[in-house]
């Protein structure tokens, strides 16, 4: 296991988490409304809306996932906000009694990222969809990831463009027969893991909407994360996809053909952990009969390798029906925020020169008309 | 600081004897200089130096920077001349001049691509170094135009500024390709002898730029020095000129350029307001010199970031708004057409959000180095759905300040987002200003929502100020006041979704009502005519300010009467402007564009406003103007007043 070579760069903020007048907002409100509640129930959680999305979606799934397990943070709901893009997954902010805003197509982690970055106090999420993310959003995901924005992005995926009534999305397998590609899709799909990684994300996820357990344990690794956490989310459309994850969710064919990622334990799967994860030539991982293989030789796994390229080789074990599908988290890596980068810079700023505007205006080459 | 009455016409001054030569100082009430050269030639800096040195020495000024698009256009060619333009005197003037009294060309290209805007008589210098076979073949030259009496109307100095630059640093240590590099500083040498220019402020400039690198801001003086000697002493001219201070209101004044100065204008909001300014911006021309200046000023809490996309500028700058922050993001007209989405947001959310355009030449990526004010139709129109936003327009380069605070005022006072259109001769140019006092500038505080405002003790997010129509502002981790905003319809008072037809009906309706209700908060609209009588009015926006205004003094100055209005808010207008036009018999629009505010006025007022149009991607021409006004007037008067009133 790896240390984190940058833990001394967590960071000592320099000056008020955010500026004056948004802090005596809030605390006005308190002194208004009583203190801040940190222990919240999961039906804190819910608004007056009615839920809307088609019954039986795994949207509903993950739902009472994220508002069972967000509690457990110690989070004031005010202090939550949630932003979302367009599509199915991005009508979530509605469902939740926290702050929110439901935004444009694949915008919501730009739209996220000035919220998060000028209000380091907050803990912000994005929910999106693959189709949000991954297709008009593409753009915005990679370089909020490099950026390293302190915000949890949940992106379910669900091969499948559900609002728009069932086209084939950035993540459907080849050859998908929809509405637009009655012959078949040509596009070669995303790994939206590989991508996230790509961009060195320092800390990506994958999930299953049904296992409630593997969910939670993964999306609370994520919200402890400073930085951008990318958790992708295999999210059943049942009317447009159904079954798309049956593979995975059946318990015959789920034990083999998952492969559990847990830090520290050896990647042992299948049926008696008949399998295993071994290194391949040129810095790759290959699938092995664990009885063929030394036991030296299976790989341990490490989320916290500095170098990415471990955790895009998890990544690129899985094949596009599905086969050799590591769940859990590839990767967790402590890199400095951007967030906490940006308000050090105004610290320092204001410790070197006072803000002051009349000498601002004035500048350095003036003259006087008496 | 003392002034002197204009001088009407060149006086004679005592001859003064310089290094043993008799040189006579004529006195000038203004002049017009253009420098032109290559796109690495430097004229530029060499510009906004000469610039400095006549800001901080008192007159009046007004610049026009022109430049190519590309970094380092190929050497020598035409595509690649760069110019810088300045127009100084000893009253207040409003253009950078019509065409220049001198040009001062670097080379061929220089002399090919400028010559004809020189009249007959002015005076010409060129680097008789850089006239050879080779330069003068690449733009066409059969023969030297130097030499072949072709240039006998003008009063040409042939002068070798790059080999008398590397002459005077032949001791520097540096090489020849090096040295010729300072051949721009020992022009502005040699201009500021010939115009009395303060050389104190250009010497500390070189020491402060290069002081990293002393032996380049050693050879940059020594240039620039030897350039104010060879003038001192040289035959070549016979005569400098001395153009007074021009008389000014009392107060401190600088040098600024329109995008410094709207910069300062943001970041004064951001002060006045005790909001963070939070600029979300991707590079573009002409607007990045905003993100690079605003970027500079966080100690007053300024948060600048460069997205990796125009969306995402404006998008992280809505997100900031959503927190609390004044939201800012700067742009040109390409970056609005892929803004236009994230605008639509902010109209529906209904949160405070300046979206600043420095227009240039389009449509498509146009001429991004030159002016225009095209996109007019698009700030006003260019989102789907009814999408009004509010549009505050810079009439010059220090206006932009003011202009950037009205902005933010009404941002923030009605929760929406505003453009601010500015432009390309705006951004770069520069004029005096008139530094405020801090404390002077509007107090633009507003008050977020700490409490519930509904009947039964519940937050409603779309229940307005009944005033300004505005919806209350709770920032995120204000306790208790927990919503959700997003762009589909909202209901009325709660926000929640809403597809009921009488609903969205209203909201459209209201957040129409909300944008028209800000005149009533605006100033009652200046109407320039002293007079009186005038008949005729021209009405205009944005940076054609200037030169409409020095075209009504022309013909003022004829004897004829005109009305000057320029608008401030081209959305919503005026609440008197409707009247102010129908008591005119004719309505000139002159725009650099092809009719866009007139659309607007005859659509608004009905009233047969005639336009005038320039896309040439250079402001307007007073001359030009004028002479189009005169005829206007002449057609409207009766025979008898005219013959009359003509001088």
């Amino acid at each position: 296991m790896t240390t984190h070579p940058i833990d001394e760069h967590v960071h000592e903020l320099g000056m008020p988490a955010f500026d004056q007048r948004i802090a005596d907002a809030v605390a006005r409100s308190v002194e208004l409304g009583g203190e801040k509640q940190t222990s919240l129930k999961a039906k804190d959680l819910k608004t007056d809306q009615e839920v809307r999305w088609c019954p039986g979606c795994g949207d509903y799934v993950i739902l009472n996932a994220v508002q069972s397990f967000l509690p457990s943070l110690g989070i004031a709901r005010e202090d939550m906000v949630i932003v979302s893009g367009i599509g199915c997954s991005s009508r979530f902010p509605y469902y939740m009694n926290t702050y929110g805003m439901h935004s444009i197509h694949g915008r919501a982690p730009a739209i996220a990222t000035g919220l998060a970055a000028s209000r380091p106090d907050l803990s912000v999420w994005v929910v999106t969809g693959d189709g949000d993310a991954l297709s008009i959003g593409g753009n915005h995901l990679i370089h909020t990831l490099r950026r390293n924005v302190n915000l949890t992005i949940l992106l379910f995926n669900n091969r499948i463009y559900g609002l728009t009534k069932g086209q084939y999305s950035p993540t459907s397998e080849i050859g998908k027969v929809t509405k637009s590609t009655p012959m078949g899709s040509l596009d070669h799909p995303f790994n939206p893991v590989s991508l996230a990684l790509g961009a060195d994300a320092t800390f990506v996820g994958r999930a299953m909407d049904s296992d409630r357990k593997g969910l939670t344990d993964v999306l609370r690794q994520a919200a402890e994360h400073q930085g951008t956490a990318l958790v992708e989310i295999y999210q059943n459309c049942n009317i447009f996809n159904d079954g798309a994850f049956e593979l995975l969710k059946d318990p015959l064919t789920g034990t083999q053909w998952s492969i559990p990622l847990v830090h520290g334990e050896k990647l042992v799967f299948g049926p008696d952990g008949a399998s295993c994860v071994v290194a391949d030539g040129w810095g790759g991982l290959r699938i092995a009969e664990t009885n063929q293989v030394d036991e030296a030789d299976i790989v341990v796994h490490d989320a916290h390798r500095t170098d990415p390229a471990y955790a895009f080789a998890l990544s690129r074990l899985s094949h596009q029906d599905l086969r050799y599908t590591p769940m859990g988290v590839f990767r967790s890596v402590r890199k400095p925020t951007y967030d906490a980068m940006m308000t050090d810079q105004l610290a320092d700023a204001r410790s070197g020169q006072p803000a002051d505007l009349d000498a601002l205006l004035r500048g350095s080459d003036t003259w006087t008309v008496d | 600081m003392t002034h002197s009455t204009p001088e009407q016409a060149p006086v004679e001054a005592p001859p003064s004897a310089p290094g043993g030569l008799v040189k006579s100082v004529v006195q000038l009430d203004r002049v017009v200089i253009r420098l032109a050269g290559d796109s690495g030639d430097g004229m530029q800096l060499t510009g906004n130096r000469f610039t400095s040195e006549t800001a901080s020495f008192g007159n009046d000024l007004s610049t026009l920077p022109n430049f190519p698009a590309e970094i380092r256009a190929p050497t020598g060619t035409l595509a690649g001349v760069s110019s810088f333009q300045l127009h100084f005197a000893d009253h207040d003037i409003m253009t950078p001049g019509d065409a220049p009294d001198v040009l001062v060309v670097m080379n061929p290209a220089a002399l090919k691509a400028n010559l004809a805007d020189l009249p007959g008589g002015g005076l010409l210098i060129a680097d008789s170094d850089e006239f050879t076979p080779r330069n003068l073949a690449k733009v066409g030259y059969a023969e030297n135009p130097l030499e072949d009496g072709s240039l006998d109307g003008w009063q040409l100095v042939s002068v070798p500024l790059t080999s008398m630059t590397t002459d005077a640093l032949a001791d520097s240590g540096l090489g020849k390709k090096e040295a010729e590099r300072s051949k721009n500083m020992f022009t502005l040498g040699l201009l500021s002898w010939m115009y009395h220019r303060p050389t104190e402020g250009t010497v500390r400039f070189l020491e402060r730029q290069f002081r990293k690198k002393p032996e380049i801001a050693a050879a940059n003086i020594a240039a620039f020095r030897a350039g104010f000697n060879y003038g001192e002493t040289t035959e070549a001219f016979a005569v400098s000129y001395e153009i007074k201070p021009a008389p000014m209101a009392p107060g401190t004044y600088r040098n600024i350029s329109g995008n410094q100065a709207l910069a300062y204008g943001l970041v004064a909001a951001g002060q006045r307001s005790g909001l963070p300014v939070f600029l979300g911006a991707y590079p573009i021309t002409p607007a990045s010199d905003v993100l690079h200046e605003m970027s500079k000023h966080k100690a007053f809490g300024v948060r600048t970031y460069q997205a990796e996309d125009e969306i995402a500028g404006i998008g992280a700058a809505l997100g900031a708004s959503f927190g609390g922050a004044l939201g800012v993001t700067t742009t040109s007209g390409p970056g609005v057409a892929l803004k236009a989405e994230t605008i639509g947001l902010a109209v529906m959310t209904e949160l405070p959000l300046v979206i600043v355009d420095v227009q240039r030449g389009g449509p498509s990526t146009g001429l991004p180095t030159k002016t225009e004010q095209s996109d007019l139709l698009q700030a006003m129109f260019g989102r789907n759905g009814e999408a009004p936003v509010p549009v505050v327009a810079p009439r010059s380069p220090g206006d932009c300040f003011d202009a950037a605070i009205e902005a933010a005022r009404i941002a923030l006072t009605y929760r929406t987002p505003v453009f601010l259109l500015s432009d390309g001769y705006l951004a770069n140019g520069a004029e005096p200003w008139s530094v405020p006092a801090a404390d002077t500038l509007p107090d633009l505080r507003v008050e977020f929502a700490t409490e519930p405002n509904g009947p039964d003790g519940e937050f409603l997010p779309y229940l307005r100020d009944p005033e300004t129509l505005a919806r209350p502002w709770a920032v995120p981790g204000t306790k208790g006041l927990q919503h959700r905003i997003g762009g589909l319809e909202k209901a009325d008072g709660t926000g929640n979704i809403s597809y009921d037809p009488a609903n969205h009906d209203f909201m459209t309706r209201t957040r129409q009502a909300k944008i028209d209700g800000i005149a009533a908060s605006l100033p009652p609209t200046e109407v320039d005519d002293p007079d009186g009588d005038a008949r005729v009015a021209v009405i205009g926006w944005g940076s054609t300010y200037g030169p409409i205004g020095a075209a009504c003094r022309r013909i003022r100055r004829s004897g004829r009467s005109i009305a000057q209005v320029h608008l401030r808010h081209i959305n919503p207008m005026p609440a008197d402007l409707g009247d102010i036009l129908r008591s005119y018999d004719r309505v000139v629009c002159p725009e650099m564009n092809l009719g866009q505010l007139a659309l607007l006025l005859r659509a608004k007022y009905l009233v047969d406003v005639q336009s005038h149009t320039q896309v040439r991607g250079l402001p307007f021409r007073a001359a030009e103007l004028a002479a189009v006004l005169q005829d206007v007037i002449d057609s409207t008067v009766t025979p008898t007043t005219a013959s009359e009133v003509t001088p």
